[in-house]
């Protein structure tokens, strides 16, 4: 048998927790994540808003520590920033002061390479990725796609082992995003690219089977790794292979329910849900961060499509909706009994069909009557106002109950989402000035 | 493959007419400076030996000069002590805890208070020479401008974007390195403009500095500011109208050959990574990028300037080298422990000081003058924002009356307006009116602008469709105010009002006694118990005068500032 091949970078079994506000204890962002980079493979981490993949991306980068665990670069436990990576950002993080070739020079100038060879390596890493003749234009000069130009090209002159992408191309327009992934793509299927393996974060399905040779399924709250997909397509992976559909279809299905098992073997039919969901408080179920507009909106359109069942990417491709904008929808209109997701497919119900259809006094009633019944925490906050015999009660009470099940911010957006929904059905009504809850006359 | 230098550089290779403009500008600049300078060098030997000041208006030039010359080295201190105070105080988790309160309390300590203590104790460090008094004036305006610098500095540094500060961290620069190519850089449109307010306020600080009498004894150090004292002490109000007039040009000089130049090149240091519509213009800057000079200046220095990089980063060591962990577990016990005693220490020593030193019924007497300038503070908030707010409105309304004043209004605002003072008490002591009033007006001389700026600024802010809608509903008279124009400038009001409150405060010190020629007037207040207690020299009264006046301002910030900020940001934020 031939040697295992020594993996770049490994994080075993790395868990990190940061402390609730007015010390209630903690709050777990990664819960017991494994995972290595081995050299010469495109690895993609796939997750949704609030699975952590941003947090592990910079504890294995050696800028944030773990809070049990250990992370190792090249077998070395890891001290401080990782020497042997670079990353890519998806805000680019370039220095707006910086001509675009001080930008790439910064890495070589941090290590007192000599001026000249800086420059002669900056132009280099400037040419490859199609930036010549930019070399003296400010960031502010460039557009969007140019921007993370410089950002590879900041990242490649030092030549990493490891290439960190955080969601690289999630600030571009669609075009932009689709022409630079694939220039992207080219350089490592030409095995031109400047570094041993990738390492990418994205909430974007196709971009993860597109690029990936190797997907890692994060799931939320906590976050953690649910499994992973061997692609197994000849590179460059065609859209419209028959595989490239059927994992795409998979990874949907798989991350429309956050409870069934990613086992990575594929029969086509999607992956079977697990056992039901364990009785909780209403307010440790998160409600997804949308508007009650955005949700009739999404059941209008496929109304309007005229089919009983819509398949996900497919509503997601004619939508132009990412994954963090559509699947927080979809998640809403199956709490509230608008719709079934299964299997990669949306199929609204008969009150979804009815509620997207109606006029706007009916869809307050039906949108009231599902939230009282399927909603617990909606349900939880009227019946807590209903016992008051005026009727209100200071948002704090309630913020006091999010505030043991999530993070400040987090629970403050709870509210505010609670706050959305419960107006829109006239649940109840909230006086910020006052921070006040109450009843409607 | 590029060829250097780029084609485009060697185009304007050649020497020009701006070239000569910059060698000329340098000589006469440094020639000014070594001549001005020399001042400080003579001899002084109080009582006997002490400078005289000229009121001929010939020699103001030079008296200006020196003046200007104690700004910049005030400024060159301030800024150097902002870039270290800030750092500090931004990257090191314990440092912070104290050094950040520290700052917030003496912001808001008065002063011209110190002035006192600390020309006795120049004098002593430079026995001899004027070097003493040049000092203690230097200090005075460097403690005027620097709090507001480094409060900038570090807020600055606690909002550099995260992803900036990981990529710095992830390609391993060095603490100088994001000190020099991060830091400064993303602070320095903010500093910049801080330190330009600040130094406007600074000539306050020079007129009240340079001369000034300290145990009985009269310092004077040639200066524009003890030129006025002088003319006071004359009468000779023509000498005054020079003064005056020689100050406009000074303001006027700086602004053109210093700050604007700044302005305009600090534009390429703003964070949003879109291009703005209007970058701000100066003459000087584009003389300087146009001419060839500086660009060679540059290059000749950049393996020097490389050299410094790499004995800095040597020095100051990495970023990512966290050196949290080998933190002995105990230490943050211990310093908390430190912390807790040494306040404890000031806390008896404030007992003493109270109890023994001065006496409780002292205290009650500065705390009652407090509450008289207190209210004088409060009259002056009230009428000014009374008269200048809807002025203010309506300029900021009109966007070619804005572009017309605000530089009159800016130069207004750091025209020194102890200036203006002498032609005020010559009203006061003709009209027979009461220094006890009269003191709000030479507050008011100062402190109004803040409100007045703050107002066109705030009204600029109000989106024209807001105004288009006010209109479009028939909202007129109180109703617009009410609905729209308060609500849209309260947040410039605020920032307005606790700057007009600090400055007049401060000024308070030199607006409750004034005179002329022989006739000195003396107000019922905080102001003048603190001035008195200056010119007697008598060292318990100074440190509770300065001591209550404190107390009075931070608790004003606190109690009425600060909540009526968060409420600015909370609910009229546009």
């Amino acid at each position: 048998m031939s040697q295992p091949p020594l993996s770049l970078i490994s994080v075993n079994n790395v868990s990190k927790h940061f402390p609730l506000p007015d010390g209630k204890g903690e709050f777990t962002v990664l819960d017991g994540v494994s995972l290595t980079v081995q050299p010469g493979e495109v690895v993609a981490l796939l997750g949704r808003s609030g699975s952590g993949k941003s947090t592990l991306l910079r504890i294995m980068s050696g800028l944030i520590r773990p809070s049990q665990g250990a992370v190792e670069s090249n077998g070395e436990p890891l001290r401080g920033a990782n020497p042997n990576l670079a990353m890519v950002f998806q805000s680019f993080a370039l220095l707006p002061w910086l001509t675009v070739q001080d930008n790439v020079e910064l890495g070589l100038a941090a290590r007192h390479v000599e001026r000249s060879e800086r420059r002669e390596r900056a132009l280099n890493a400037i040419d490859i990725v199609g930036l010549d003749g930019f070399e003296s234009a400010y960031p502010k000069e460039l557009s969007g796609g140019m921007k993370q130009r410089v950002g590879f090209a900041r990242a490649f002159v030092l030549e990493p082992e490891v290439l960190f992408m955080d969601e690289p191309f999630s600030a571009l327009d669609v075009l932009t995003a689709e022409n630079l992934r694939g220039e992207i793509d080219d350089l490592w299927n030409a095995g031109m690219f400047p570094s041993k393996s990738i390492l990418i974060v994205t909430h974007n399905i196709e971009e993860a089977v597109y690029l990936a040779d190797r997907v890692v399924i994060l799931g939320s709250k906590p976050g953690r790794i649910r499994g992973e997909l061997p692609i197994n397509l000849p590179r460059p992976h065609d859209r419209s292979h028959p595989r490239f559909k059927v994992l795409v279809d998979y990874i949907y299905g798989a991350m429309t329910n956050p409870d069934i098992e990613v086992s990575g073997v594929i029969d086509g039919g999607g992956p079977e849900p697990s056992a039901a969901r364990s009785k909780v408080s209403p307010f440790a179920r998160p409600l997804p961060h949308v508007r009650v507009g955005g949700i009739s909106g999404l059941l209008e359109l496929i109304v309007e499509k005229g089919e009983e069942i819509d398949d996900i990417p497919v509503l997601a491709e004619r939508l132009q909706l990412s994954v963090d904008d559509l699947l927080p929808l979809l998640d809403a209109a199956a709490m509230l009994g608008f719709a079934q997701v299964a299997n990669g497919d949306v199929r609204l119900t008969p009150i979804g069909r009815d509620f997207a259809t109606t006029t706007i006094l009916r869809s307050k009633d039906l949108f009231r009557q599902q939230a009282m019944e399927h909603i617990p925490v909606l349900n939880s906050i009227v019946h807590t106002l209903r016992e008051k015999t005026n009727g209100a009660m200071r948002s704090d009470f309630f913020m006091g109950i999010w505030d043991d099940y999530f993070p400040l911010e987090e629970a403050e957006r709870q509210l505010a989402t609670a706050v959305d929904w419960g107006r829109y059905g006239e649940l109840f009504e909230y006086d910020a000035s006052e921070g006040r809850l109450y009843l409607p006359s | 493959m590029k060829p250097l230098p780029l084609p485009e550089a060697l185009r304007r290779a050649s020497f020009g007419l701006p070239d000569l403009a910059v060698i000329l500008g340098v000589l006469t600049l440094l020639g000014l400076i070594a001549h001005v300078g020399s001042g400080a060098m003579v001899s002084f030997r109080p009582p006997d030996v002490s400078p005289s000041i000229s009121l001929d208006p010939r020699n103001l030039p030079e008296y200006a000069g020196r003046s200007t010359l104690r700004m910049f080295i005030a400024l060159g201190f301030s800024t150097l002590f902002t870039l270290i105070y800030g750092s500090i105080a931004a990257h090191n988790r314990r440092a912070e805890r104290l050094l950040v309160p520290l700052l917030d309390i003496l912001q808001s300590v008065p002063v011209l208070g110190f002035l006192s203590i600390t020309v006795t104790g120049f004098i002593a460090l430079f026995p001899g020479s004027l070097l003493g008094l040049e000092a203690a004036s230097i200090f005075a305006i460097f403690t005027s401008q620097v709090w507001n610098m480094t409060f900038s500095f570090y807020q600055s540094l606690r909002t550099v974007p995260k992803e900036l500060i990981e990529a710095t961290t992830l390609y391993r620069l060095s603490r100088w390195q994001r000190f020099t190519r991060l830091e400064v850089p993303s602070a320095a449109i903010p500093l910049l403009w801080n330190a330009m307010m600040s130094f406007g306020g600074g000539w306050f600080f020079v007129a009240a500095s340079e001369a000034i009498s300290v145990l009985n004894q009269d310092y004077t150090l040639p200066g524009i500011g003890s030129y006025v004292a002088a003319a006071v002490a004359a009468q000779d109000l023509a000498a005054l109208g020079w003064a005056i007039g020689m100050m406009v040009v000074v303001i006027l000089l700086v602004d053109q050959l210093f700050w604007r130049p700044l302005v305009a090149w600090s534009d390429k240091f703003r964070l949003e990574q879109s291009s703005s519509g209007d970058a701000p213009q100066s003459w000087v800057y584009d003389l300087l990028t146009s001419a060839r000079i500086p660009s060679l200046l540059a290059q000749s220095l950049t393996p020097a300037i490389e050299a410094l990089d790499r004995l800095m980063s040597a020095l100051l060591g990495r970023v990512g080298d966290d050196p949290a962990e080998t933190e002995p577990p105990g230490g943050d016990r211990l310093y908390n422990l430190l912390l807790l005693l040494g306040i404890g220490a000031v806390l008896t020593w404030l007992v003493h000081f109270v109890l023994v030193t001065v006496g409780v019924t002292e205290v009650a007497t500065a705390f009652r003058l407090g509450i008289f300038t207190l209210l004088r503070v409060t009259v002056l908030l009230l009428l000014a924002t009374l008269i200048w707010t809807p002025i203010g409105v309506a300029i900021g309304f009109n966007p070619r009356l804005a572009r017309l004043l605000q530089p009159l209004v800016q130069l207004l605002a750091s025209f020194p307006a102890n200036f203006i003072f002498p032609f005020a008490t010559v009203f006061f002591i003709r009209t027979h009116v009461s220094i006890d009033w009269g003191s709000i007006l030479l507050m008011a001389l100062g402190a109004q602008w803040y409100i007045l700026f703050n107002s066109i600024a705030g009204a600029q802010t109000i989106p024209s469709d807001l105004r288009e809608m006010a209109d479009d509903m028939g909202l007129s008279g109180v109703q617009r105010w009410r609905k729209l124009v308060i609500p849209g400038i309260f947040s410039a009001w605020v920032t307005g009002g606790v700057t007009a409150s600090g400055g007049a405060w401060n000024a308070s010190i030199v607006s409750e006694v004034v005179s002329w020629g022989g006739t000195t007037l003396t107000a019922n207040g905080l102001g003048a118990y603190i001035a008195q207690a200056t010119s007697e020299g008598d060292w318990p009264r100074i440190a509770l005068g300065i001591g209550m006046m404190s107390v009075f301002v931070v608790s004003i910030n606190r109690l009425l500032w600060r909540p009526l900020y968060d409420l600015a940001e909370r609910k009229y934020q546009l």
